[in-house]
């Protein structure tokens, strides 16, 4: 009898806890995979390419299943280290097989070369080029990522990269401080 | 709450953690009154002089402005004016070395003074308590004026608080070394100080106000006192001298003994604090009308020969304030704006006086030494002892150095004051204010680069998106379009193509019409022509009467295929009056091969026919081009005269309007016909019949081949006729 009531009380268990798994299963269901958000959330977002992949997401799902952390040198040092932290591995240097960490650019069109082909605005990962056919072309200079990529399909060669300028809020201190000594 | 007060009354205090006692230096400068100088050549005014954002510019350059004048205008809140500080003209709008610790160029509009010093008109407000609060608040606004302590918050909003305000802190406590700016003022106007102090209360109502002033200015306690001694709910304040408790959050603490919360604000706590050069200022603007357009600067330091405070206009460069203070070229070695702890240093001298420009520290060779290289850290903790907000400056200072902000901003980075006391506590001269600065700047840079990230992520997927969707677009398109065109095709089976057949066939039909001298007669003739073609099948093969019936139906057709035989008719006429050999030379150019074609064309036409041969007529006029067109006039007006004399053809009325297609088989078919009846003759019937098919389907190069090989026959036949 005993038995029975001790079958019975942990076959109910049992259905109760697959009834509750169940359904959280289906109510609390992971659409995608949540690190692959994270890691992109680290990523720069230049969408350049320089890692191998087409673009920052691609790159976060590589690195998810087991890619190499040091593959993308727009975001530099800062970058890796994140996401060592984030993937509990140990931060290593630049891989300069994609390229080497440089200074913030933007893109610059000398607008009287333009000839106005559209091509850049077709390579432009993030729409930061406006014109149109047979119309000068621009750069929207606080949208531009700096990936470069609309630079080599210019057939006039009329983009240039050029550093972003500092201005009083980029700046940052360099100073020696300052201090006041007792002399008497 | 009442002990609180009381205890403030009794002047005990509270105190805050840490602090430092530097040197003060203050007599160097405080001796003197604030006096007024000379107009400098040129004021460079800088367009944004205050935390926020900056107006617009509304002046250009060369126009006249007149003292008090506003520059900029903007409706954004966080936005205050600047304005022309004395009459003259605007001389260039451009950029000019900032009042920065970078020295970056910022815009900032020149101004050549005329010396006239011409005011704007002004709109004094004396009866400002029966005007209503936004109003005030408006011209103070309008008056440009934001905090004059250091941080340079817009006044305007400061004093809009959300919350009940308790105790409203005057602070004149000026607590760095040197700077004497606010001690002078409370000396020497501290009835205007008190008049802004009554505006603040309207606008604030707090319970309570409290004047706090350093215990090392006795002269300016003195005056302070007097000039609010009707107002008991004005409390003067002497606070213990100790650096920094002119910090807004120490000096909170200090008075009342409550704490700014972390990311809070001293109104969180029920205060609003107010430096005492904004409180004049504000009685300026509400009672004389005049914008901020200068403020009491210190200049000291031992390089100045004449240290004191100054009224500077705002945008006066530093290097003509140097001058006054008749400055010792040997003895500066820098100069630092601020004061010895906060303060920076000057990348040149051409910078202007802002807003925020309280001090100008001009220091000599000894008594601010270079501070030597840095030396490790040794873990000593005198920094955390110093810090006034308690924070770990050594942890701090750790991670900033390895750049592990997170952890730096774990430690509360951004509850630093910067005011400097660790660096001065520091055994081993590290610069630490520095590293925090950098540090700070740093996560902002990372923030900022967050954010931007961000809103790059969120284009390319907008982008994405875009593209997928156009792609998807235009597929549907394509794939819609090449469904129609099937249907289409399906529909009308080669409508289309019967169509272009047939306009084929009416462009030739025209040009043949061009080429004939006379529409109507040719056409007849044609008709003719095609009426015999038919006959002389009927006539030599009963058995393909019946398609020729059908295919006779359609007038188009037959016009068409008329037309081409009434042509080649014509030629004929021409030229087998002059060369009647030359069909029999099968080798000649297209030109000749289609004359000789249609020769025999019209030759089985005319056998099959009449079976009357009637050589004579054609060859009788052996003459030239000209008297071909006769004798071709005279060949179809005979058979013209034939056509009448016969029966005329029955399937011609019979033929109803037909579609294209069956036009363009039937002119084939007829054009296969009068092949055909060239050919009775000859008994090809098989191999005709072979070839005339695809005629029928095919396009026009085939047909001609088809013509050609036709003819080719045709002219075979006659061969064979001649021979025979």
């Amino acid at each position: 009898m005993s038995v029975l009531v001790a079958l019975l009380a942990i076959g109910a268990l049992a259905l109760i806890f697959g009834l509750i798994l169940g359904y959280a299963a289906v109510r609390f269901k992971v659409k995608s995979d949540p690190l692959v958000d994270q890691i992109d959330a680290i990523l720069p977002q230049t969408q350049c390419g320089q890692c191998g992949y087409p673009g920052c997401r691609p790159y976060a799902q590589a690195i998810a299943e087991g890619d190499e952390i040091n593959k993308c040198p727009p975001g530099g040092e800062t970058t890796i280290r994140h996401l060592a932290d984030l993937m509990g591995v140990e931060a290593k240097p630049l891989d300069s097989a994609h390229g080497e960490e440089d200074i913030k650019k933007v893109a610059y069109i000398r607008e009287d070369e333009c000839i106005g082909c559209t091509k850049c605005i077709q390579a432009c990962p993030v729409d930061a080029i406006v014109g149109a056919s047979k119309q000068m072309h621009t750069v929207i200079v606080d949208e531009c990522t700096g990936c470069d990529l609309c630079v080599d399909p210019c057939p006039v060669d009329c983009i240039d990269m050029v550093p972003l300028r500092p201005t009083v809020s980029s700046w940052r201190w360099q100073l020696e401080s300052i201090a006041v000594k007792n002399v008497e | 709450m009442q002990s609180l007060i009381e205890k403030i009354r009794q002047g005990s205090f509270s105190d805050f953690p840490g602090g430092v006692y530097p040197q003060q230096f203050k007599e160097l400068s405080n001796q003197t009154p604030i006096s007024r100088i000379p107009l400098p050549e040129k004021l460079y005014i800088p367009v944004k002089q205050h935390i926020g954002v900056e107006g617009q510019i509304k002046v250009a350059v060369g126009d006249r402005v007149n003292k008090g004048q506003p520059l900029t205008q903007s409706m954004n809140p966080f936005a205050v004016p600047v304005h022309a500080s004395t009459s003259g003209e605007i001389t260039a709008i451009r950029e000019h070395v900032s009042a920065h610790p970078s020295g970056l160029p910022e815009t900032t509009i020149e101004l050549t003074p005329d010396g006239e010093e011409h005011w704007v008109e002004l709109t004094p407000m004396l009866d400002y308590r029966q005007h209503p609060k936004s109003e005030v608040l408006e011209a103070i606004c309008r008056a440009g004026i934001s905090g004059l302590g250091g941080a340079g918050f817009p006044t305007h909003i400061k004093v809009t608080p959300k919350k009940d305000i308790e105790f409203l802190i005057i602070n004149g406590v000026e607590c760095e070394p040197y700077i004497s700016a606010d001690d002078r003022l409370m000396r020497e106007h501290s009835w205007q100080i008190r008049q802004g102090i009554d505006i603040l209360c309207h606008l604030l109502n707090p319970k309570y106000v409290l004047i706090a002033i350093e215990d090392n200015k006795p002269e300016a306690i003195h005056a302070m006192q007097v000039a609010c001694q009707e107002n008991s709910d004005y409390i003067i304040c002497s606070v213990p001298t100790k650096y920094p408790a002119g910090g807004e959050k120490q000096l909170i603490q200090v008075l009342t003994n409550r704490e700014v919360p972390h990311n809070g604000l001293p109104v969180d706590v029920g205060v609003v604090m107010q430096n005492v050069a904004t409180c004049y200022a504000v009685a300026d603007a509400i009672f004389t009308g005049k914008p901020l357009i200068h403020r009491v600067v210190t200049l000291t330091g031992k390089a100045l020969r004449n240290p004191g405070n100054v009224w500077a206009l705002l945008g006066t460069p530093i290097a003509h304030l140097l001058a006054q203070a008749d400055v010792d070229k040997q003895q500066q070695q820098k100069l630092i704006m601020g004061g010895p702890m906060m303060g920076f240093e000057l990348v040149s001298d051409q910078i202007p006086v802002v807003k925020i420009t309280n001090c100008l520290l001009a220091p000599g060779v000894k008594e601010m030494p270079d501070m030597g290289p840095e030396q490790p850290c040794i873990r000593c903790s005198a920094c955390a002892d110093a810090c006034p907000a308690e924070l770990l400056p050594q942890q701090l200072f750790w991670h900033a150095q390895a750049k592990e902000l997170e952890k730096a901003k774990d430690y509360n980075l951004f509850d630093c004051i910067e005011c400097g006391a660790c660096a001065y506590v520091c055994p081993s001269k590290i610069p630490l204010v520095h590293y925090y600065r950098v540090a700070k700047a740093e996560i902002r840079t990372q923030e900022e680069e967050k954010q931007k990230a961000d809103k790059a992520r969120e284009r390319f997927e907008a982008r994405k998106l875009r593209l997928e969707q156009e792609k998807a677009e235009r597929e549907a398109r394509h794939k819609r379009a090449s469904e129609a065109r099937k249907a289409a095709m399906q529909e009308d089976d080669g409508g289309s193509q019967a169509r272009i057949a047939a306009t084929l066939a009416r462009a030739k039909a025209k040009q043949e019409d061009n080429g004939a001298p006379s529409d109507n007669s040719d056409k007849v003739a044609a008709a003719i022509a095609r009426a015999k073609a038919r006959k002389a099948q009927a006539s030599s093969s009963g058995n393909e009467v019946q398609p020729d019936a059908n295919a006779g139906q359609d007038d188009k057709a037959a016009k068409v295929a008329a037309a081409v035989a009434r042509a080649k008719a014509k030629k004929q006429s021409t030229q087998k009056t002059t060369t009647p050999e030359q069909p029999d030379a099968p080798e000649q150019d297209d030109k000749a091969a289609k004359v000789a074609a249609a020769v025999a064309r019209a030759k089985a036409k005319k056998q099959s026919a009449q079976k009357t041969t009637t050589p004579e007529q054609p060859d009788a006029p052996e003459q030239d081009d000209k008297a071909a067109k006769v004798a071709a006039a005279v060949a179809r007006a005979k058979a013209k005269k034939q056509s009448a004399q016969k029966t005329t053809t029955p399937e011609q009325p019979e033929s109803p309007e037909q579609d294209d297609k069956a036009a363009r088989v039937a002119a084939a078919v007829a054009r296969a016909k009068a092949k055909k009846a060239s050919r009775a003759q000859q008994q090809a019937h098989e191999e005709s019949e072979q070839e005339v098919q695809p005629i029928a389907a095919d396009s026009e190069k085939k047909r001609k081949v088809a013509e050609a090989i036709a003819r080719a026959k045709a002219k075979k036949a006659m061969k064979d006729k001649n021979s025979s």
